[in-house]
Order: C-alpha cells, then structure tokens, then sequence
C-alpha cells in the first residue's frame, strides 16, 4: 500500500487530496477547489478598474493590484502530474471535495468510478451549477473579448505583482502556477455527475471483485463522509473532517471505523496550528490510560461535548448581532456557503423576527437556491437524531418550507430579477453566495452597503479577509467573522484513535510535535505532502474460503518425518466480494506432481520385484547415480540420480508400472 | 450450520405475516403482522413457539419488519409492550415513519367496533422508540455475526426485502413486493446473492398480469361516468399506500380533464399522510421523485377535507374513507348512506378478508347484512380494483431464478398457488421448494467454507495467466488461437496446533526442506525418412516437417518455439546422435544408416499420455513405409 498526499490543506472548503494505491488499484481522494484563491481578482462593480501600467509600490496592496480579468481557478497541482488514466477509482467525500471533478472526468482517458453519496452528488453538483452560473454573470460584465490573464502571463508580470497576491497564485514555494485552470462548462458538470455512482451510508459497493467500499456519515455536511475500504490486504479507513454531532448532518459514525489495518486521519484544519505551538501542554491534556475505562464510558467520554450546543450559541449570536443592524436600520449580508449552516441559520433568524418587533424579510438570492432548500426537505434519512424525530412526529424537517409559505423567506435566481426588485424592501436579510466576494450578487449588494456603518457582512473564518475586502474598501459597514465547527478537537483526536484501534496510523507531518510523545499508545507514521509512503505488505497470507465439497474430496496424507499432514489441492479461485474463494471444478483425477526423497535401490529392486517385475543392478557410475537393467518382462532401464529418475522403456505398461514402483518410494502430493 | 425456519404466519394463508428463522444460531424474526380476519386469539402468531418461558430477548437476535400494512406490523406493539420484546428492531425510515399512524388507525377502529383493544396509542409510540431506521441498501451489523440490508421492494412506500447473513450462511425473506414499477413506485431491485434460503411471498403465484394501463384507464373512466351523471363515489381504502397511488392517478385525471368535482379525503389522518409522502418523495419512483424541485407529486391540488355534513350535500364528490374493505369506521357509515343510490359508485380492492362488508360485496349484491340488526339495500355501482401492488407468477419465477437459492419457502399465498408454484420451481429451476403451514417447522444445512491461510504465491500463481497457443488449420485468418486456462493447483497443509495453511508446490519443499526428486521417462527409437516422402536436407527442417504432421493429428501440438527440438508441454523430442544413448531399448541393433535417425524422447508423468501417443503415431509413420517398401 501507497499513499501520497496532494495537498494536505483541509477544512470545510477545501478538503485535503490523497492518493492511495492499494491491491494495485489506485484511489484518489476528493477533488476539490481552492476558491479562496479567486480574491485575487478583482469583483465586477461599477468602477472599472484600469491596471496601472506601472505600479510604482508593487508591495502596497491596493484595489488596484488585483488583477482585473476572467478568473481562473486553483486546482490541486500536483494531481495534474498525474496520468489520470491510472486512476482507477475517484472517493468524494463531500460537496467541496467535488468541485474540481469535473476537470479530471473531462481529460481524455479518464475512466475511473467515482463513488459518492447521493446527497453529496447532488449538493456538489448544485455547487458546480452555481458556480458556473455565477462566472456565466462575471464574464458577460467583462464581455468575450477580454483575454485571460494566465493565458499571456509573462513572469515580469508576474514579478512586479504585490506579494500577497504572488502567493496566492504560485503556492509558498511557487510551483502551483500550472494548477490554474479556466472553468469548466455546464456541459462538462453533466457529464462529470454522470459518471458519477451514488450511494447511501454504509452501503456496500464492490469495485472489481476486490475493494469493498462503503461511506459512513462524517458529521460535517448534509451527506459528507468518511470511508472505509475492506480489501483482501488491508482494511483501511479514511477520516476527513468530522463532527461528533451536528445540527443537521447525521452524526459521525466512528463505529464502523474500528480495529482497521491503517487509519489515514487528516482532519486538522480546525486546530489552525494550535496543537504544533502548543504541542506540550496539550500532550498533559490527553486522557493517559482509556484502557483502563470500559469503552462505554470512553465514549461517551468522547461524546460529553456537544458541539452542537456550542454550534446553536454561535448562530445566535449571529442573529442577535443581525437583529441589532436591522433596528438601527442597517441590511444583514450573509455569504456563507455551508448548507447546513445556512438551513440553521433561517430557522433561527424566524425565531428572532418573530419575537422582535421589526419585521424584515429575509431574502435568498442564488440560481440553485429554490432547488436546494427543496431538496433538503426530502432528504430525511441523511439528517440528525433530532430532525428525523421531526419525520416520525410529523413535522416537516426544515422550517424554512413553512416560511417561504408564509411569505416570510423570498427566494430569487439572481438579483436583477422583476420579482425581486417589485419585492425589494430595506433593511433586510441576504443570504447570497459567494463566499470568495468574487462572484455572485454578493458583489453587488456590498457595493450598496459597504458606506453603511449600521449594516453588517457575516463571514466565516478562514478567509483572508483583508484581501477579500480589499475592492471594497473603504468599508463602513459592520463585519463579523465566525467560524464554525469543521472538525474534531485536537483533545478529542488521541482519545477517538485509541478507542478505534487501529494497526497503523497515518496522519500528515505537521502534526509530529502533537503525536510524537503519544507514539507509545498509539502507532503513529507521518506523511508529507507530494511525497510517496509506502507500506510494505503486512500479511503474506489472504484467507482463502474452500468450499466443503471441495474440502471433502481432499485425499490426506500425512508425512512421516513430520507432524505434518498435507493434500493437493485443485479447483477454481474466485475473487468475490473481497474474498478468495476456491470451489471445485469438474472432477479430474489428481496425481501427486511432486516428489521428494530418496530412491533407494535395493528397495526398488523389492518393490519391483513384488509386481512381478525383474531387473539386475548395475552400478554404473554416471554422473553419481546408477542404472538398474529390467529383463522381465521386457527390457527396460532405470537411472536413478540424486534428484532425477528415469524410466527407459519402450512398453508403456511396463513404465507406468515402474513409475509406480518409484513413487511409493518418495513422498509425494 | 444450519438453518431452521418456522412459519408462525401467512403459512398457506395471508395474514398475520411472521417467520422466524435461525441461521447458524442467531435467531431473526421477520414480520410480526397480525390477522385481519380473527378477533381471538389466531389474530396473532403464537409466539409460545419462540420460546416457552417467554424469555425473548435473549431468543431473539432482531425483529425485521418489511412494509408498514398490518398484517406485517400489527402485533409489533403486543409483542413489544404486553410481551415485553426489548431488542433490536428494524425497518426502513418510511415504515417507522408510516407503522404508527397504521397501527392507530386500526386501533381506532378495533375501539369503534367496540373490542378490547390489544394496545394503547402510547404503546404504539413506545415500541416505535425501539426502532432503528435503515435505509435501502444499508448495511447494518446487529451483532459481530449478524448482518442484514434492505433492498427496495416497491410494494408500498417504504416497503422491503431484507437481507440476512450470518457467517457464510445468507437468506433473503421478500416480504410483499412488486417487479413491475406502478404509478408511484418503482420495481423491486435485488443484488445478485449467494443465498441459502429465499422466502418468498406467493400471493399470486398462479396469475399472470397484463399491463396496469388498461385497467387503470377502466377505473378512470368508471369515476369519471360517475361523477358526469352527478353521482357520488365512495373509495374505501386504507390511509396509506393505495390511496396515495389512486389520488396521484385522480389528480391527473382531473388536471388533463379540467375536473373540478370535488375531492375529498376523510379525515385529517390521509392529509397527515400525504405530508409523509411529501417529505419520503425519495422512495417513490424515479419519474415521482423528479417532480421535488418543481411541484411535489404528493401535492395534490384537488384534494380537500371531508366533513360528515358533506355525506348529504348535493352534487357529486369523490371520497376517499378509511378503512378499507368497508370492514367498519367512516367507510361504512358512508356506504349506508350511499350504497342505496343507483347513481353513486364504490370501489372495492381486489382483496378483501372474508368477514368484512367488502367481501360479501358483488356486482350481483342487492342487500348485504353490515351488522346484526342493519341491512342495507345495495343499488350502487361496484367497481373492483384490479391492480395490486403484488407481483404476479412470473415476478415470483423471475425473483427465484435470478437468485437461484439453494432453497425457497413460500408464504402469505392460498395453499394451491404454492402447490403449483412449488412444482414449477422444483421442476424448472431444481432448487428445492417448501411452503409450510402455520406453526411448522422446515430445517436444511447452510453453506460453509473451510478457512484457510493462503500464501501470497500461490494466489500468485493462481492469477498468473497460463496462455496455451493453438494452431486452427480451419480458419486461416486467425491461424493461432489463445486461450488461457487458469490452474489452480496448490498444497494444503495441517501442522498441529496451526490454521490450515495454501501453500505453493514449491513453497512446500522449502517447508519440508528438501529438493523435488523428478520421475522422467525416456525413450530413443529409430525413424525411417523416407516415410515423410519429401526430402530432408537438415535436422531442422525434418523436426519442423515432423510437427507440421503431428499438429494434424494432435490438438497439443501448434506452432513450433524451437528450431530442433518439439516441445509440448514436459514431452521433448529431439535427434539423438549419440549411439550409445541409454535409451535405445530394443533398438540396438539397429544402426543409423542415411535414410534412418533416431528421436531421443522423455516427459514426465503429467503427459504420459500425450508421450505415447506421439510416439506410436511416429512409429506408424516409420512402420508404414517399412511395409511397402519391404
């Protein structure tokens, strides 16, 4: 088994890339977009932005350094490198982990299967629609003519770019300039989705007889997962980002993840560096000997912080800071992109309008916002405890379906519709992506806002927000940053490992300093980014399933000099499922092929003798072995040497009653 | 190893559906339904079968329940709360969904009917806390042995086969499905398994159903003749399933037509339904489910509420009423009122329990006695509704064969469609088939397989393809054939005290520490020339000559690796020039003169037979042209 790591970045939006070989088959792991890269170019907005033609303070970061034209978009480089051919099987974890799929499904030669749950397929292709919808919008401001800025980049333009911005697009050790990509197509979105196959948590599927793949809920996303693969080698799981419980998504589902072969974690993007800096003191957090609790109190050990709780007390805080702009007259802009987080978000912001005094209508402006809010209505079973109770009692799972019934929640495809400008009313509520302040009507509503001190733009952390604000500045107007949960605590990660118990451990290098004191308890390796880690085989034997009427027919034999008893065995392997299986075929007479011993004369003579046949020994020394002369009842001659005998004779009866003769000799099978 | 399988219900009968089967020890119950047509104690199965001392929860790995009608859910509540089952239960989410408005319904009515009731509405919710909810194809490990998954089995919504394995055993138990997809479901779908055992449902097993267009468009137009001369119709079906089916069927009707005779559901608990329907779009067919993102199928834009001072109101309506069958409740206070009425129509199932109204109803009926002291003149239309949710004959015949189980037992069907359907399973697909009654017991080994360690060499070898290159005179565009015929040929090993090992030939000899010792044979013998009557100018080219003849003659034989020497697999032949080869038996006198050589032959005991064969066929040869030559 091999892994090799794409880019180790994680969290929410851009989750990490692995490729792992395993029973010569190889398997990537998620695809994703590095979208936080679209801030260096700058927004369509009223203004246009002329390039200086020299810039003279090329570190002074301004509206003016970004780079006006088309975006590109930031795929992970290192999978360009890649023959994609040799792909042989594509895992999506969740919705962000889809987003660069389809440049791969559209390179030629292209044939790998691609598994993803059926929530995560259609939430990502959502994504991608919208995606392109909203680059559809930012190109006809720009018209077709615009030539591309990567398309004629020279390096001098490169260089004189303001640093920040030269990172960004060539990675902190500059070699990720190939990985910009123009957009992909509607077109190519379809076909990517089509290629895609579906499953449900913790369904099996079988690739090629030998992998059985199976997704179990992250926690993370509506739909997200983590993965297990069961091979005839290894049983391997795959952590990515997880959450214990969560306000939407059914809960992690850690349980069938235990006592794999090698566990590959690589869910650290919420500790944002904490654990490596802090790597000492936390160590003396970490619970020192579970083994001494029973693995019911572990987990529920595990369990007693409840995220979601913690989650909840955040998105109020939102709202609470939201209703206070809304009364002092201010609009509330909100571009978060999680699903989930938006679908908490409506309900509450109901709640607050209702016990406020103010109404506001909150608005949803997106070209896929009408059929996402639809399609979590009727996604019941990939939901929480808490929201499946819902199900079971008979109250609709979202509340915001009785909201926009209510007239309470307006959705919009964009924000120069009719409907929307007849409805349009401040202040107000707006959800409306992106998050990237690129692209989407996100733009334009900050344009309107950006000089109100009493409106408020919530973002999620993460994001570098100088930069993204950057076009729209100076600002006036409120910002709240949040993060949300987008992964285990780092005091909750040893404490989960050792109750899963793991062979192996893989986790990626920055986090040496965390696990190093812990390798004692907890086999640890470390990977590095676009390096290859190769494990050698663990187990030299498979099991093998033989079929009882085969087993029956076995003729057995047991060796004298050892304790041995042994059988040829013949019949038909089949590889099904992820298991060796020998069943019979049709019945063939079996001979003992091999022989091993020693031919001893004078035994032979005897043995020969007993059936009826004659010979006189003739101690010719050819090569150290002898020749023994058959007379009766036809000639024949036996050469017997260390490790070869043979039989000389023109009578077949008599040969095969020679070879008899010789083998009840040796041992044999 | 073994499984053992006892019917509790729907042996030779439908109703109370309940199987309980033990595979290799773990003990599952499939269905705990109850029979519609008892009200004693045969109303439910008898569980004192299960286990004497009513000790269920250790008996019992899990209960599995299929669809949420109740003649395969309605003792779960008893079973749970007055007999006090606590383990684990299974079903999918629509079933947890759906079962308790069913069972409450049904509890309702057993109320109004003025019986002892066998539970309380808090007993329903109670037993429902118990469930875990699973999805299609969602495998669940009950305990470290036991697995099961559902597979979608488009009977009802929700409704499923379920699959169990326990070790190398596996069985699958169908509940009611349905192989061809209806207005809002899909077909049944099924993986390709190895099972032991198939129990199958057989409710029709000896029909054969033509297509559901033409006698749904009959029901269309029945309604529709009705309503046109002002009548009203009555359809009496339970609150989940059927009436979703037929709403979506009316609704349509309606919009293509420009209806605007009203719909009426009766009570508020069919409405609550449809918003299960709404939320649960995502088991329905694929056509249905499509129609989320735009207007939700289960959306039904003619429907409105029923209220009792309706029943007389002018005009005609379309009513949907609980219960079915008429077998009492608002249904049948309806049908008082309308059945007199020539103009008005009612629609029965094509299945009612004998006992109940529907079933004493025909086309002929004029009077039917409702209760002791009522009898109520029929003048009504009577429509039967002929499309089931169950499959037919050849659904049955094509589920078997494409599982090919070792073994079927057949359930919830009359005891001459299982004797018949028996027969053509038995007879055309040789599996063995049993339909057991109420309470019997049927028991047959399952599959196991002998664990064994296989070494990594001889997987290896296994795989390794093992090409052999056939020479085919009869077609010359492809001259040489391929095939490849993998051997697996290996050594089972037991060492005392040591898991039975695979082990590679020559992986043995290493264990063993020795050399493999070579048993050959030999054989040098003269060949006349001049018998190939063309002339040879080398070695070379009189092997080649001598192959191109053999390949005529033996199929081993294809196209020559060596220049001088044949080599099929361990046989070897090649020119002796040594004339003292050892071999020569019975040959020394002869001498090698210009028209005669000598082929020096050996092979081992794997192609002894190929060996001899080529050598006589060579000696023919030699032989032939001594005789005319003299």
């Amino acid at each position: 088994m091999k892994l090799t790591s794409l880019s180790q970045s994680g969290g929410y939006n851009l989750p990490p890339c692995h490729i792992i070989s395993l029973c010569g088959f190889n398997i990537l792991f998620d695809c994703p977009l590095d979208l936080s890269s679209l801030t260096i170019f700058s927004p369509i907005s009223a203004q246009t932005f002329t390039r200086p033609s020299s810039n003279l303070h090329p570190e002074m970061l301004d509206k003016t350094s970004l780079i006006a034209a088309e975006p590109y978009y930031k795929t992970v480089q290192t999978l360009h490198l890649w023959n994609v051919s040799l792909i042989d099987v594509v895992l999506i974890s969740n919705p962000m982990g889809m987003l660069g799929l389809p440049f791969l499904t559209r390179t030629e030669g292209f044939s790998a299967k691609i598994y993803a749950t059926e929530v995560t397929a259609k939430l990502g292709q959502l994504l991608m629609e919208d995606l392109v919808a909203m680059h559809m919008e930012y190109k006809q401001f720009y018209g077709p003519k615009e030539t591309s800025f990567f398309q004629f980049l020279k390096w001098e333009e490169l260089e004189a770019l303001p640093p920040a911005l030269k990172e960004v697009i060539l990675g902190k050790d500059g070699t990720e300039l190939g990985g910009w990509l123009p957009l992909y197509s509607s077109a190519d979105v379809k076909d990517c989705l089509q290629k895609v196959q579906t499953l449900k948590y913790a369904e099996e599927a079988c690739y090629n007889g030998t992998l059985i793949i199976k997704a179990l809920s992250s926690g993370l996303e509506i739909g997200s997962c983590n993965w297990s693969l069961q091979s005839p080698k290894r049983n391997i799981s795959y952590i990515s980002s997880s959450v214990f419980s969560s306000g939407t998504a059914m809960d992690f589902d850690f349980h069938a993840l235990i006592q794999s072969d090698v566990l590959i974690y690589s869910d650290f993007a919420s500790w944002n560096g904490v654990p490596c800096v802090h790597s000492e003191n936390s160590s003396s957090i970490v619970p020192l000997d579970p083994s001494a609790k029973s693995d019911n109190a572990c987990m529920s050990e595990l369990l007693d912080f409840d995220e979601s709780s913690e989650e909840t007390e955040k998105l109020n805080f939102i709202c609470s800071c939201s209703m206070d702009s809304v009364n002092a007259g201010g609009s509330v802009l909100i571009p978060i992109g999680r699903i989930g987080i938006i679908l908490q978000l409506l309900e509450l912001f109901a709640l607050h309008i209702e016990s406020s005094d103010i109404k506001v209508p909150i608005f949803i402006i997106s070209s896929v916002a009408e059929e996402l809010l639809s399609y979590t209505t009727i996604l019941p079973e990939w939901l929480c405890k808490d929201r499946q109770e819902k199900l079971y009692s008979g109250k609709p799972v979202f509340a915001h379906e009785e909201l926009i019934k209510e007239k309470k929640i307006h959705v919009f495809p964009a924000v120069h519709s009719h409907e929307l400008l007849m409805m349009w009313q401040e202040p107000c509520i707006v959800f409306s992506p992106h998050w990237s302040l690129r692209l989407g009507s996100v733009v334009h509503l900050l344009q309107r806002w950006r000089g109100d001190p009493n409106s408020l733009l919530v973002l999620e952390e993460g994001v570098n927000t100088d930069l993204a604000l950057l076009p729209f500045k100076p600002i006036a107007m409120k910002v709240l940053e949040c993060s949300f949960v987008s992964g285990l605590m780092s005091e909750k990660v040893p404490q989960l490992l050792k109750m899963l118990q793991p062979k192996l451990i893989l986790l990626p290098d920055y986090t040496k300093a965390f696990f190093n004191p812990l390798n004692d308890s907890l086999p640890c390796l470390f990977y590095t980014e676009n390096e290859t880690l190769s494990l050698p085989s663990s187990k030299n034997l498979l099991e093998l399933n033989i079929a009882t009427d085969l087993a029956s027919r076995l003729t057995l034999s047991k060796l004298k000099s050892e304790e041995l008893t042994i059988s040829r065995l013949q019949g038909k392997l089949i590889l099904d499922q992820g298991k060796h299986y020998l069943v019979a075929e049709s019945q063939k007479k079996m001979t003992p092929l091999v022989h091993w011993g020693k031919v001893d004369l004078q035994s032979l003579l005897l043995a020969l003798e007993k059936i009826g046949v004659k010979g006189s020994m003739e101690k010719v020394n050819i090569e150290d072995g002898c020749v023994l002369h058959v007379f009766e009842p036809n000639k024949a001659l036996i050469q017997v040497e260390e490790t070869k005998t043979v039989i000389g004779s023109d009578d077949e009866g008599l040969a095969s009653l020679i070879s008899d003769a010789v083998h009840s000799l040796l041992n044999g099978v | 190893m073994a499984i053992e399988c006892v019917v509790l219900g729907a042996g030779q009968e439908v109703g109370k559906s309940c199987a309980v089967v033990s595979i290799n020890g773990k003990k599952i119950m499939f269905d705990c339904g109850m029979h519609m047509g008892y009200v004693d104690h045969r109303r439910y199965p008898d569980f004192s079968l299960i286990s004497k001392s009513a000790d269920f929860n250790n008996v019992l790995s899990c209960i599995v329940i299929t669809h949420f009608h109740l003649d395969h859910i309605g003792a779960l509540p008893y079973f749970t709360e007055v007999c006090g089952y606590n383990g684990p239960i299974y079903m999918t989410y629509p079933t947890k969904a759906l079962a308790p408005l069913m069972l409450d319904d049904y509890r309702k009515v057993m109320v109004g009917r003025g019986e002892e009731q066998q539970f309380t509405n808090e007993n329903i919710l109670n037993c429902m806390k118990k469930v875990t909810a699973v999805d299609i194809k969602q495998t669940v490990q009950v305990d470290k042995d036991l697995q099961i998954r559902a597979y979608y089995a488009g009977h009802v919504l929700g409704a499923a086969m379920f699959y169990a394995s326990v070790g190398d055993a596996a069985m699958v138990y169908t509940g009611d499905y349905n192989m061809t997809p209806d207005r809002h479901l899909g077909a049944a779908q099924i993986d390709r398994l190895h099972l032991d055992l198939l129990i199958t449902e057989s409710t029709y097993g000896k029909t054969i159903r033509d297509s559901k267009y033409a006698r749904e468009r009959e029901f269309l137009k029945a309604v529709h003749n009705c309503v046109a001369n002002g009548g009203k119709v009555l359809i009496p079906t339970f609150a989940l399933g059927r009436a979703q089916e037929l709403c979506i069927l009316l609704d349509d009707y309606w919009e293509r037509m420009n209806l605007k005779v009203p719909i009426y559901f009766s009570s508020g608990l069919t409405i609550q339904a449809n918003l299960y329907y709404k939320v649960l779009i995502s088991w329905t067919s694929q056509k249905v489910k499509d129609t989320y993102a735009t207007r939700n199928a289960f959306n039904f834009k003619n429907v409105q509420s029923f209220e009792r001072s309706l029943i007389h109101a002018p005009g005609p309506c379309v009513l949907f009423a609980t219960p079915g069958m008429l077998s009492g409740g608002f249904s049948l206070e309806v049908f008082k009122h309308w059945a007199p009425c020539e103009s008005n129509l009612i629609t029965l199932p094509g299945y009612c329990v004998a006992g109940t109204v529907g079933h004493k109803l025909s086309d002929k009926t004029t009077k039917v006695d409702v209760d002791k002291d009522t009898q109520i003149d029929v003048r009504c239309k009577i429509h039967r509704l002929s499309f089931s949710p169950h499959t037919d004959e050849k659904g049955i015949m094509d589920l078997v064969k494409f599982l090919s189980p070792k073994n079927v037992i057949l359930v919830h069907g009359e005891i001459t469609n299982m004797s018949y359907l028996k027969g053509r399973i038995q007879s055309e697909l040789g599996i063995q088939c049993y339909y057991p009654s109420n309470n019997e017991t049927v028991s047959f080994p399952t599959t196991h397989f002998v664990k064994a360690d296989a070494s990594a060499t001889f997987i290896r070898s296994s795989l390794t393809p093992n090409f052999k290159f056939l020479k085919d005179e009869a077609t010359d565009m492809a001259p040489v054939q391929v095939c490849d015929e993998r051997v697996t040929q290996g050594i089972l090993v037991m060492e005392k005290g040591q898991k039975v090992k695979i082990l590679h030939q020559d992986e043995l000899l290493t264990m063993v520490g020795t050399k493999q010792t070579e048993v050959e044979f030999a054989y040098c013998f003269p060949f006349n020339l001049c018998s190939l009557k063309v002339p040879v100018t080398d070695d070379n080219s009189l092997i080649h000559i001598l192959n191109t003849k053999l390949s005529d003659e033996v199929a081993e034989f294809g196209v020559q690796d060596c220049m001088d020497v044949i080599q099929v697999n361990s046989f070897h032949l090649a020119v002796c020039k040594n004339g003292n080869c050892l071999y020569r038996i019975n040959s020394h006198g002869s001498t090698m003169g210009s028209d005669c050589v000598f082929f020096c032959c050996n092979w081992s005991i794997s192609d002894k037979i190929l060996a001899w064969r080529v050598i006589s066929l060579i000696k023919n040869m030699s032989s032939s042209v001594e005789s005319v030559f003299g």
